[in-house]
């Protein structure tokens, strides 16, 4: 289970990361980035380790227990955030990424960490597929998450006046508000193959396309909700606070789709099930 | 051992009227330094000349001596007499001079502190006077350092970027919205000196076109044609709000000459996309209910003048900071700089031991010609262990000492204790 030594570095990594950009944040001493950036960077880099070997150890995507899903995930949101970076000046943003990235390895930990054999049914190329394709959307949809929260911080800041203190630290309103836009495009895109795909593979393993699983529906309202903000975006000019409160709102869908739906409700994208 | 010597004035010492008199012409700057580099008791040399300040680094073995002809240099080449300007010389030697020069070079000691042109100005200074060949050991290590150390304080403080006047904080703002200034239209609505300014800054940004609109036509078309600018009709102001992104108003109508419903309509128009107002008009033009609109930004003279002391006031804890950092590398550099001395102590300590043990070895084997080789090789080997041993603790002591950088007192002790000299 060297997987799981990985995975433990990679939590200290990301704990580490998370101290240095929440340093950054407070002080704005440069260092501080660098080494958040850093130890942000190495975490991934073990972190897409541990996901290998576990599934060269367990043959199939490391996504069919809690531990693996929210690990998959995690890794996901980082490796979006690193990317960003290229694009965009926002380091700060490592500020709010870090420690959610961090909350969520962290839950990971302390969850059973057993490779759950997946059922012959369910062994098809379509797994990897569909589950990577949705993930990657909801990890794009919480950097849009993020931005809007920042958005919303700094246009507060801005408003009230109060420009001379933690607001000189924040991006611009207008860079966040592309980032939103941008990661909403993206987001939606990856969310929708990824249902298109997880519906085509329903259908070889079920022989139905859609179910209305709990699972399903939910991933339907975020994907409608997630349509709407686009559609206010694209048709009516929604900019800025507006598209900043709707993606905190979608992302609000996301993580229920993602999480409360299997903590709450049953079907057969809740992990148990696939055991029995 | 040559030490450094700073002669100078600056604007706390010495008013304009002198210091215009006693500043060196960038272009001539190369035959002064030669003058100085010329002068007998300086092996090195170096210029600072700029608006605020007059100073002299030079490298020297008797710095009495070096202050006087430096004071002398000033006087002639400025043919102004001494007494005229002696009282706002400032002179400065070790610790104190190297804190000085770091201070300089990272604009804590500067009128605006944080300005970034002093550290251009100085990195010139020493390219000259290195072009020269006016310096050498001791100014090749102390000005590059002090340029590190203008880094260092300007990568980990932010005394550089704070903006501390009221249209300079109006572009800090604006950048903030906006990702970026080039390309963008500003509106300028009336007319006045800081209005101008705000901007001159703006388009130092990037910004592309200045729209001027004002209630007297000639004006707006002066005011248009500074900036190369359009000039737009006071009917037609609601047409220039479509374009523009940044608005600074500056008029002296008694009311209001921008209301909310008029923004309301306008956001629809220009599809949501920001519109910063900044109202310097007291009264104010911007009916401050604009500022609760989405996208909208306004700020008027007193938003502006806040955050300005806020910015001065954060300023002067970032400059604590840099104190900070100076501090650390003026005491790197004395320790640099007495390790100059206690190397050479060292080894000429050991010298003279091994000079003295050598002559008193020899005369004894004269003494005594039938020593046996093993015998003789026995005297050579006592006599050595005796001089090591006694030097063991005086050389531990030093060593020490520099590295603790508190050497100085020791290196004297042992030089009048040994009486050794060092080059």
């Amino acid at each position: 289970m060297i997987n799981v030594l990985f995975f433990e570095i990679t939590v200290g990594l990301y704990a580490g990361g998370t101290l240095a950009y929440l340093g950054y944040l407070i002080t704005s001493y440069p260092k501080a980035a660098w080494v958040g950036r850093l130890l942000l960077g190495g975490g991934f880099i073990v972190h897409c380790a541990a996901l290998v070997l576990r599934y060269i150890e367990a043959g199939h995507v490391p996504v069919t227990s809690l531990h693996e899903s929210l690990s998959f995930f995690a890794c996901l949101l980082v490796g979006s955030f690193l990317l960003l970076r290229l694009y965009y000046a926002v380091e700060i943003m490592g500020a709010f990424v870090a420690p959610f990235a961090l909350l969520l390895v962290i839950w990971a930990a302390v969850l059973p960490k057993e490779i759950i054999p997946l059922p012959a049914l369910l062994k098809s190329w379509w797994l990897p597929i569909h589950v990577t394709f949705a993930f990657v959307g909801e990890a794009v949809f919480a950097l849009a998450c993020c931005a809007g929260v920042i958005y919303l911080i700094q246009e507060r800041l801005l408003k009230s006046k109060r420009a001379a203190g933690l607001s000189r630290r924040l991006p611009s309103l207008e860079v966040l508000d592309e980032i939103n836009y941008h990661a909403l495009t993206i987001g939606f895109l990856l969310l929708t193959i990824g249902i298109v795909t997880g519906a085509a593979w329903a259908e070889r393993a079920w022989g139905a396309y859609w179910r209305w699983d709990p699972k399903q529906n939910w991933s339907l309202a975020t994907w409608l909700l997630y349509a709407i903000l686009l559609h206010q975006r694209l048709a009516i000019n929604w900019r800025g606070k507006k598209a900043a409160v709707m993606a905190i709102v979608g992302f609000g869908s996301v993580l229920f789709t993602f999480l409360g739906v299997n903590l709450l409700l049953h079907g057969p994208h809740t992990y148990a099930e696939w055991l029995r | 051992m040559k030490e450094i010597i700073l002669v100078g004035l600056n604007y706390r010492t010495a008013p304009v009227e002198i210091r215009e008199k006693i500043a060196f012409p960038e272009e001539t700057l190369t035959h002064y330094l030669k003058a100085l580099k010329g002068l007998s008791s300086l092996t090195e040399g170096l210029i600072l000349s700029t608006c605020n300040r007059v100073e002299i680094y030079a490298a020297t073995d008797t710095p009495e001596v070096g202050v006087e002809e430096i004071k002398g240099f000033l006087s002639v080449q400025h043919q102004l007499p001494l007494p005229a300007f002696e009282e706002t010389l400032y002179v400065l030697k070790g610790e104190e001079l190297v804190r000085h020069c770091f201070r300089v070079a990272s604009s804590l000691d500067s009128m605006v502190v944080g300005e970034p042109q002093i550290l251009g100005q100085i990195k010139e200074a020493y390219r000259m006077a290195h072009a020269t060949k006016a310096t050498s050991t001791l100014l090749n290590k102390l000005l590059p350092r002090a340029f590190s150390v203008a880094k260092r304080v300007r990568t980990e403080t932010s005394i550089g970027n704070r903006a501390v006047s009221v249209s300079f904080v109006a572009v800090e703002l604006a950048k903030r919205i906006f990702a970026h200034l080039e390309g963008r239209e500003v509106l300028i609505i009336g007319a006045g000196e800081m209005c101008e300014l705000a901007a001159q800054y703006l388009v130092r940004e990037g910004v592309s076109t200045i729209l001027v609109s004002n209630r007297t036509w000639e004006r707006a078309v002066a005011l248009a044609e500074r900036f190369k600018g359009e000039a737009i009709p006071f009917s037609e102001l609601g047409r220039a709000l479509l374009r523009a992104d940044i608005v600074i108003t500056s008029t002296d109508a008694p009311n209001f000459v921008i209301n909310k419903d008029m923004v309301v309509d306008i956001l629809k128009r220009r599809k949501n996309h920001p519109l910063f107002f900044i109202d310097i008009a007291v009264p104010r033009d911007v009916d401050p209910q604009v500022n609760s609109i989405d996208n909208i930004y306004l700020y008027d003279i007193d938003d502006l003048q806040e955050v300005a002391a806020a910015n001065i006031k954060g300023r002067q804890q970032e400059a604590s900071r840099a104190e900070g950092i100076v501090a650390a590398a003026v005491e790197q550099f004395c320790r640099w700089y007495q390790s100059l001395e206690v190397i050479p102590t060292i080894i000429a300590l050991k010298e003279k031991m091994e000079r003295i043990r050598q002559k008193e070895v020899d005369k004894m084997l004269v003494s005594f010609p039938n020593l046996s080789a093993r015998e003789r090789q026995a005297m050579e080997d006592l006599s050595k262990t005796i001089v090591n041993k006694i030097l063991h603790n005086p050389i531990t002591l030093l060593k020490k000492a520099n590295e603790n950088a508190d050497g100085e007192p020791y290196v004297d002790t042992v030089k009048k204790l040994f009486s050794v000299e060092t080059e």
